[in-house]
C-alpha cells in the first residue's frame, strides 16, 4: 500500500478502525480531539458507533458497557480526562474487560498545558485507578509505530482481557509521518463467550463485574490475575535497543522523547562518545532485564523524560545500583533539544 | 395440582439480601414478571447500580453488568449500541441515579438513548446506612441531616421525572408507588410499557418507583408505608409525566 | 550557494566523511505566519513532495489557541536518514509570511540558510549576512492574480526554487496528495501559483 502522510491522531483513528473497533466513545481534549472527529466522519460510513459521551466519566463507562458486551471498543483522552477516566479503568481492570484507551499525554498538574509531555508515566504504569491491578502500557515513537501499536493494543487487550493504554504525547498527536497500513481484510475477531450478548436461553446468565464481598474470595480471584500479569511480564516486553553492545553510556528514553535522544546519541558518536539507547516499547511490562543487564557493562544511564523523572524510578529498579543513574528531564510542555542532551550525555562520560 | 404462584422465570434462585419490608423485592419481582410476560429473557441485559441494588446481577436470570456508582446509564447505553436488538435496563436508586450519577442520567435520556430505566426513589441512602439523598424530604432526619433536611443548608429534594419530562428525548418517564395493590399493579404497567417501548424502538423510559427503606427511616413495614403515602407523595406526585404516544393521540 | 548548505549540514550533526556528506541532504524548514494563510497547508505539500521524493519526512504544527487566528507556524523535515527530533529548532530554511514571525526566527535559521520572506507584509531586511535572504511581494502578487488565499503557494513556489528539494514534477505530485478528492480544481490554481513564485526574480 502507498505510504500517505498521517497525523498521529488520525494514523490512531484509522488503525483502531481497521482492527475491527466499531464502537468508540469519546470527549473533546486538546491534543487529542482528531481522534474522535475522525471517527466522527468515519464510523457512521462502516456501520460503527461514535459518540460524543457527557463527559471522560460517562465515556469510560460507555466502553466498559461495550467490551462487556464483547465488541472491540475505544476511547480516547488527554492527560486531565484520564484522570477522570481512572475510576472507569480500574472497574474495567476488575471486570477483567479489554479495550484500548488512548492518553495523548499534556502537561499538567491541573488544567496544566497543552503541550507535550509524558508525566503521566505514573498514572498509567502504576495504578491511575484504584485497587490491585495492572494495565499494559504501550508508547509508540513514530506515526508508523503509533499504527502498528494500536493493532498490538487491541489484540493484547483482547489476549489478556484487560484494558491496555495506548500512550502517546502532543508533539506525537499532532504531527505528521508517512505511514502504511497493513492489509487486514479477512482478519477474524476472537469469540468472547463470556460477554453479556443475551442467554438466549442456552446458557447461564454472564455477569460482568468486579464486586466480591468476601475477602477470601476477592483475594483468590486477584491472585489468579497476577498470575496473568505475570506471563505479560515474561511475554510482552517490547523495546528497541540501539548501539549498546559497545556502549559506555545507555541512554533510556520512550516516546517522542526517544527521538530527540536518538539525534543526541548521533552527534554523541560523531565525537567519539560511546552511547547507546534502550527505549521502552510497553512501559508495563517494563523491560527491566535489558535494563538491568545494561546496567552491568556501562558507566552510567541517563534516563530523559517530559517529566521531573517517573521512569527514572523503574530505570533505578532495574539498575539496581550497577551504575549511576542520572536524570535530566523538561516538563511543562517544553521538549528537550538534541544539543542540550548531547551536553548531558558529555557530563557524565 | 395446580400451581397458583410461583417465582418469575426472569428471577434467579438466590434469596435477596434485602431487609424486612423494603420493596424492592416487589419491584425486582415487577420487572421479572414483565420480562416473562415479553419473553425477553434471553435477549436482555440489565445493568446493576452502587446502592442497595448493587447485587441485581444475582437476582436477575439474564446476562447483567455491575456498574460504577451512577454510570449505569452510560454502561447501558455501551451495551445498547454495541447490540441494538438486546433489551438493556438499568435498575438504579436516588444516590445512584439522582446524584452522583445526575449527568448520565439526564444526557442518556436527553439521546432518547433506547433502554429502559427502573429508578427507586426512597428518599434516603440505604446501603450505606442512611444518609441524605438527592430526594430527601425537607426536614427528614438522616444521618448526615441529623437536624432535619434544612433548606439554607442542604437545598431542596429533586423531582426527577419532573426535571426529565422537560426533554425531548425520552418517549416515557412515569411515578409509581409500591406501597399499595393497586399502586403495584400501576407500576407493573408502567415497567411493561418501559420495555415495550425500547422493543418497539421508541427510545428512552424511565419508571421511578416511590419505595420505601424501614431500616433506615427507623419505622415498621406497615407505618413506612404511610410515612410514604404521607410524606413522600404529596412532593412527588404520582402520574405519567411524558408519554411520546399520548402526545401523538392528542 | 552549495558551500553555504554544506557549512550547516555539518552544524546538524550529518554523517563526518566528505563522501557521505556529500550526499546527505537534510532539509529543516520552518513556516512561519498568521493562522489562516494557509502556513499548514504549505507545510504538507513540502512533506509529501519529501515523500513523492523517496526521502524520509516529518510535519509537526503548532497548535492550541494560536491557531484561532493568532501566529501559526509548522515544522517539516526532510531527510535522506531517519527523522529524529521533529522540532524544527535551527531551520535550514524559514518561510516569514508576517512581521512577528520574521523577527522570532530570523536570528536562529542556521548559517548558511534561507529567509524566504513576504515583503508584502515585511519592510526590514535580516539583521544578519551569514544567510540568503530572498523578498518575494507574494500577497501583492496573489492579489494581481486575483487569488488572494494563495500567497503560501506563491510563497512556497520560491522556497523550491531556491532550496531545491523537490523537482517541480514532485511538486504537482505533492499538491495532487495534499487537495482533497472534492477539490481537484484547485491543484491548477495551486500550481499556477507555485509557478509564479518558482519564476520570480527579485
Amino acid at each position: 500500500m502507498d505510504k500517505v502522510l498521517m497525523k498521529g491522531n488520525e494514523a490512531i483513528a484509522e488503525a483502531a478502525i481497521r482492527a475491527g473497533c466499531r464502537h468508540f466513545f469519546g470527549y473533546p481534549i486538546t491534543p487529542q480531539t482528531e481522534i474522535s472527529a475522525y471517527m466522527a466522519r468515519r464510523m457512521p460510513k462502516i456501520g460503527g458507533t461514535f459518540l460524543q459521551a457527557e463527559s471522560e466519566v460517562a465515556a469510560i463507562n460507555m466502553v466498559y458497557g461495550a467490551a462487556g458486551a464483547g465488541v472491540r471498543a475505544m476511547t480516547s483522552s488527554s492527560s486531565p480526562g484520564i484522570s477522570l477516566k481512572s475510576e472507569g479503568i480500574s472497574y474495567i481492570a476488575g471486570a477483567d474487560l479489554p479495550c484500548v484507551i488512548v492518553n495523548i499525554v499534556r502537561a499538567g498538574p491541573g488544567l496544566g498545558g497543552i503541550q507535550p509531555a509524558q508525566s503521566d508515566y505514573f498514572q498509567a504504569v502504576k495504578g491511575g485507578g484504584h485497587g490491585d491491578y495492572r494495565m499494559i502500557v504501550v508508547a509508540p515513537s513514530s506515526i508508523q509505530e503509533i499504527v502498528d501499536s494500536t493493532f498490538l493494543a487491541f489484540d493484547l487487550a483482547d489476549k489478556y482481557r484487560m484494558p491496555v493504554m495506548l500512550m502517546g504525547d502532543g508533539m506525537l498527536g499532532q504531527m505528521m509521518e508517512p505511514v502504511a497500513f497493513p492489509d487486514t481484510t479477512g482478519v477474524k475477531l476472537p469469540e468472547k463467550e463470556w460477554a453479556t450478548t443475551g442467554t438466549k436461553k442456552m446458557r447461564k446468565p454472564n455477569i460482568i463485574n468486579s464486586l466480591y464481598i468476601q475477602p477470601d474470595e476477592l483475594e483468590a480471584l486477584i491472585k489468579n490475575r497476577w498470575k496473568k500479569y505475570i506471563e505479560i511480564e515474561q511475554n510482552e516486553v517490547r523495546f528497541e535497543a540501539e548501539g549498546t553492545e559497545d556502549a559506555e553510556i545507555i541512554l533510556v528514553a520512550y516516546g517522542a522523547t526517544a527521538r530527540i535522544v536518538k539525534a543526541a546519541i548521533k552527534k554523541a558518536r560523531e565525537n567519539g562518545i560511546k552511547a547507546g539507547l534502550i527505549r521502552p516499547i510497553t512501559l508495563w511490562p517494563f523491560p527491566s532485564d535489558v535494563i538491568s543487564a545494561a546496567a552491568k557493562k556501562v558507566k552510567a544511564i541517563l534516563c530523559v523524560e517530559m517529566s521531573m523523572g517517573q521512569m527514572v524510578e523503574d530505570v533505578r529498579l532495574s539498575a539496581a545500583g550497577a551504575c549511576p543513574v542520572h536524570f535530566y528531564g523538561r516538563t511543562g510542555g517544553v521538549v528537550p533539544i538534541p544539543a542540550d542532551v548531547y551536553d548531558e550525555i558529555r557530563r557524565y562520560v | 395440582m395446580a400451581i397458583v404462584f410461583q417465582k418469575p422465570k426472569a428471577l434467579s434462585d438466590v434469596p435477596l439480601h434485602y431487609c424486612p419490608g423494603c420493596t424492592h423485592g416487589i419491584v425486582h419481582r415487577l420487572v421479572a414478571e414483565v420480562i416473562d410476560e415479553l419473553g425477553i429473557e434471553g435477549s436482555t441485559i440489565g445493568v446493576a447500580p452502587v446502592g442497595c441494588a448493587v447485587f441485581a446481577y444475582n437476582y436477575f436470570n439474564c446476562d447483567m453488568q455491575e456498574a460504577a456508582h451512577g454510570r449505569a446509564p452510560a454502561v447501558a447505553t455501551g451495551i445498547k449500541r454495541a447490540n441494538p436488538e438486546n433489551i438493556v435496563f438499568t435498575y438504579q436508586g436516588d444516590g445512584d441515579l439522582a446524584a452522583i450519577g445526575t449527568a448520565e442520567t439526564v444526557h442518556a435520556a436527553a439521546r432518547g438513548e433506547n433502554i429502559t430505566i427502573i429508578f427507586i426513589n426512597n428518599a434516603i441512602y440505604g446501603m450505606t446506612g442512611g444518609q441524605m439523598a438527592p430526594t430527601t424530604l425537607v426536614g427528614q432526619v438522616t444521618q448526615t441531616s441529623p437536624y432535619g433536611r434544612k433548606v439554607e443548608a442542604q437545598g431542596y429534594p429533586i423531582r426527577m421525572s419532573e426535571m426529565l419530562s422537560t426533554l425531548e428525548g425520552p418517549s416515557y418517564i412515569k411515578r409509581c408507588s409500591v406501597d399499595s395493590i393497586k399502586n403495584i399493579n400501576d407500576t407493573k404497567r408502567a415497567i411493561k410499557k418501559a420495555f415495550q417501548n425500547q422493543i418497539d424502538k421508541k427510545g428512552f423510559s424511565l419508571v421511578e418507583v416511590l419505595s420505601t427503606c424501614p431500616t433506615n427511616w427507623g419505622l415498621s413495614p406497615v407505618e413506612a408505608l404511610d410515612w410514604l403515602r404521607e410524606n413522600m407523595i404529596p412532593h412527588y406526585p404520582l402520574g405519567t409525566y411524558k408519554d411520546i404516544d399520548a402526545e401523538q393521540k392528542a | 550557494m552549495p558551500s553555504k548548505r554544506l557549512n550547516y549540514i555539518a552544524i546538524r550533526f550529518m554523517p563526518h566523511t566528505a563522501a557521505e556528506r556529500r550526499i546527505a541532504m537534510t532539509y529543516e524548514i520552518l513556516f512561519a505566519g498568521f493562522g489562516g494563510q494557509g502556513i499548514l497547508f504549505s507545510g504538507k505539500v513540502a512533506a509529501y513532495a519529501g515523500l513523492m521524493g523517496d526521502m524520509e519526512v516529518s510535519w509537526l504544527p503548532s497548535y492550541g489557541p494560536e491557531m484561532r487566528g493568532g501566529t501559526a507556524n509548522c515544522h517539516v523535515i526532510i531527510s535522506d536518514s531517519p527523522v529524529g527530533s521533529p522540532i524544527v529548532n535551527n531551520p535550514t530554511d524559514l518561510v516569514a509570511m508576517n512581521l512577528p514571525s520574521f523577527t522570532k526566527f530570523e536570528k536562529t535559521v542556521l548559517t548558511g540558510g534561507n529567509i524566504i520572506a513576504d515583503s508584502s507584509l515585511i519592510s526590514i531586511k535580516p539583521d544578519r549576512d551569514d544567510i540568503n535572504f530572498y523578498p518575494i511581494p507574494a500577497t501583492q502578487m496573489a492579489s494581481d492574480m486575483e487569488i488572494p488565499k494563495l500567497a503560501n503557494m506563491i510563497i512556497f513556489g520560491k522556497l523550491i526554487a531556491v532550496s531545491k528539494f523537490a523537482t517541480m514534477e514532485t511538486v504537482r505530485k505533492a499538491v495532487e496528495k495534499s487537495v482533497p478528492p472534492s477539490k481537484k480544481e484547485l491543484i491548477e490554481v495551486n500550481m499556477k501559483a507555485i509557478e509564479a513564485g518558482y519564476n520570480y526574480i527579485g
